[in-house]
């Protein structure tokens, strides 16, 4: 807005900066994705076991099972009415859905039981999965204000590291990474789940092969 | 900073037996974090390599880099303004706020906007600015100011935590001193202000000059509420956090977290790329915020400052920090960052007693994510401090020079040492001189009864 103080810090650093110097090219000697892969099965223990130690619930389905494993999960918390995603696939038997079309106001998001999405993309090392704002992640605020927030991660969307999947996302989507449940460690950096955000967080991984369902003891 | 700067506030802090005990506690628990963590990164050594070389490509290339950042966010709906100082800084967000009729601001904890005295500013024109991270909400509900970068509040416990939430926003009823509790406490008071409150303000960890990206890094969910549900958000950026390209993300989201809070990741990240239709903000503004930096830019040692990503490791491992605390730095930026940093922002005669409350123990350094040399850019400012402010350290200066007097000639160093074994002159102890602060820290080796010299001409 005010051209004056744009020119006046850009002259200001050139002036700091003196004569130009080169510049080093960025040394990138760490692990990114090239030559990683064949680790499918060995990236689904580790993301569960990662999204685990963040305290979060972690509970592995077959890909013909999720609707049931969706219901256990959402009965097992007392949840029946639950916030979605536009077009989301899922049907799980015996919860009313709110879909967000058109958008549910906040107020009507602070009453809901819980919110149920997909991702775009999870990543395995540090147990975070992503929401990009569109599809099955949903708006932002729809997995900020309630209180309980599912979370279904198919097994083909599981990266290894940042990398991965900052080479993956589109940066112009609103990005939310998500690693387990909202919490401080402000007082006496003792962790605590649960200030504002969702604070009780489940992620239903889906396995490729159908089988039988598991939860994943923790 | 006070008059008698650091050595004398460290003093104060050192009779608080409380506050080293807090400290003391907290600070090791966030070591012990952060080693774990950090030993299972097998690449952790190129990362930091990778986040050096980032940084210093960033400011080499400062200018080009932030237009194209300008570029990008209004391509991508935002406006972006620019801030030679704290005065103009605080003028265009007062002014975004009255044009947005917002009476009241809800904040992401910022190290910038606290730079900038925003709160106070915000309140001289009429606006309150509500603070949402817990433990800045603590520090406002107190009246105090931060301690520490990453965890404002960690000079309170639980119990004085408890005292100030019951006289403050639970209206004298009584609370539970569990952290639990006092979250849940925290969390009844800010919802309805997230539901209402049309503005919020937030600093920035990154920007994206290839994308227009802008990235808040927390944990609460408090920052996710102030970018995602009012209308108007404002960004206050130093110029200094702009990362040239959007891969170089994935560098510094692995050495942020994992430095900061001893986290694999914190629970939540957010990335915004100008405005979204239909989800969050209608309006984004993207403030650059000079304000000193430029000439930190100018000192080619001491620029590396700048490349700080306040993830607080730094704090953590420092002797000095873990017992003086961050008030006696009085600065926002405390610890071994805030003695490079505070020093070269404010000028040099603002805060002359920083560059030197270091041991040079050099662990600032072995842990820094992207390696700024701390103890190297230290003993550089105390040679400016001296060269530039040699009228302040008369005294050292005058002692110095008297020393050099003495040793420059035989007779008058073989006279010394004689006095000196006497109990008095230059080489002895100075009892009430002004150099008694330093000799203090310092022990004398006792004079010997005789000398080598005096033994060797007798044997």
């Amino acid at each position: 807005m005010s051209g004056e103080g744009r020119e006046a810090v850009l002259a200001a650093i050139r002036d700091a900066l003196g004569s130009r110097v080169g510049v080093a090219p960025v040394p990138r000697g760490y692990r990114t994705g090239a030559g990683v892969g064949g680790a499918g099965g060995d990236l689904v223990a580790r993301f569960c076991a990662r999204v685990a130690e963040y305290r979060a619930t972690v509970h592995l389905t077959a890909s013909d099972e999720l609707e049931a494993a969706i219901a256990s999960v959402l009965r097992g918390a007392g949840a029946r009415r639950v916030a979605v995603p536009f077009g989301l696939p899922w049907r799980p038997p015996g919860v009313e859905l709110l879909e967000d079309a058109p958008s549910l106001p906040a107020r009507t998001l602070d009453g809901v039981d819980a919110v149920l999405t997909g991702c775009a993309l999870a990543i395995a090392e540090t147990g975070t999965f992503v929401l990009d704002g569109t599809g099955e992640s949903g708006r932002r605020m729809l997995t900020l204000v309630p209180d309980h927030h599912v979370c279904v991660v198919r097994a083909d969307q599981i990266v290894l590291g940042l990398p991965e999947a900052i080479t993956a996302l589109d940066p112009s989507r609103p990005l939310t990474f998500v690693s387990g449940p909202s919490a401080t460690s402000d007082i006496e950096l003792e962790r605590v789940e649960g200030v504002h955000g969702p604070r009780v967080l489940d992620v239903i991984v889906v396995a490729a092969p159908p089988s039988a369902t598991n939860k994943v003891p923790v | 900073m006070s008059k008698g700067g650091f050595p004398e506030a460290a003093r104060v802090a050192l009779g608080d037996a409380q506050l080293r005990r807090n400290l003391g506690r907290a600070t090791s628990t966030i070591r012990a974090k952060r080693a774990r963590v950090v030993a299972e990164v097998a690449d952790w050594e190129e990362l930091r390599d990778a986040g050096a070389a980032i940084k210093e490509r960033a400011m080499a290339t400062l200018p080009e880099q932030l237009e194209r950042l300008e570029a990008a966010v209004t391509a991508a709906g935002g406006v972006v303004h620019w801030a030679r100082d704290a005065t103009e800084a605080n003028a265009i967000v007062a002014g975004i706020a009255h044009a947005a009729g917002a009476r009241e601001v809800i904040k992401v904890k910022s190290l910038a906007t606290d730079e900038i005295g925003l709160n106070g500013a915000l309140a001289d024109a009429g606006i309150s600015a509500i603070e949402t991270d817990l433990a800045e909400l603590i520090v406002q509900l107190a009246g105090d100011r931060p301690s520490h970068i990453l965890v404002p509040a960690i000079h309170y416990n639980r119990d004085e935590i408890r005292a100030i939430f019951e006289g403050s926003i639970t209206g004298g009823a009584a609370l539970d001193p569990e952290p639990r509790a006092l979250a849940e406490a925290a969390r009844r008071h800010l919802r309805e202000k997230f539901m209402t409150v049309p503005m919020a303000v937030s600093g920035a960890n990154f920007g994206v000059a290839e994308t227009g990206t802008v990235c808040v890094v927390e944990s609460e969910g408090n920052g996710r509420f102030c970018l995602t549900l009012p209308e108007v958000l404002v960004t206050v950026m130093g110029i200094e956090k702009v990362l040239p390209e959007w891969r170089d993300l994935e560098v510094m989201l692995q050495l942020l977290p994992r430095s900061s809070t001893g986290e694999r990741m914190n629970p939540y990240t957010s990335l915004w790329t100008g405005v979204h239709a239909g989800d969050g903000p209608r309006e984004f503004h993207l403030v650059l915020l000079d304000n000193g930096r430029t000439d930190v830019l100018a000192d080619a040692v001491g620029r590396q400052a700048l490349h700080c990503i306040r993830c607080s490791a730094c704090l953590n491992v420092c002797p000095v920090y873990e017992r003086t605390g961050g008030h006696a730095y009085d600065s926002v930026y405390p610890g071994p960052i805030g003695a490079i940093l505070t020093p070269q922002l404010e000028g040099l005669g603002e805060a002359p007693t920083l560059p030197f409350a270091s041991s040079l123990c050099g662990a600032c350094y072995e842990v820094c994510p992207v390696k700024i040399d701390i103890p190297s850019v230290l003993v550089h400012l105390r040679g400016r401090v001296v060269r530039e402010e040699r009228s302040r350290l008369a005294p050292e200066a005058l002692a110095m020079r008297t020393l050099a007097g003495v040793c420059g000639s035989r007779r008058r160093y073989e006279t010394a040492q004689k006095l000196a074994r006497l109990g008095r002159g230059p080489l002895a102890k100075l009892p009430g001189s002004p150099l008694k602060g330093w000799t203090a820290a310092r022990d004398l080796p006792e004079v010997p009864a005789q000398s080598f010299r005096d033994w060797w001409s007798a044997r």
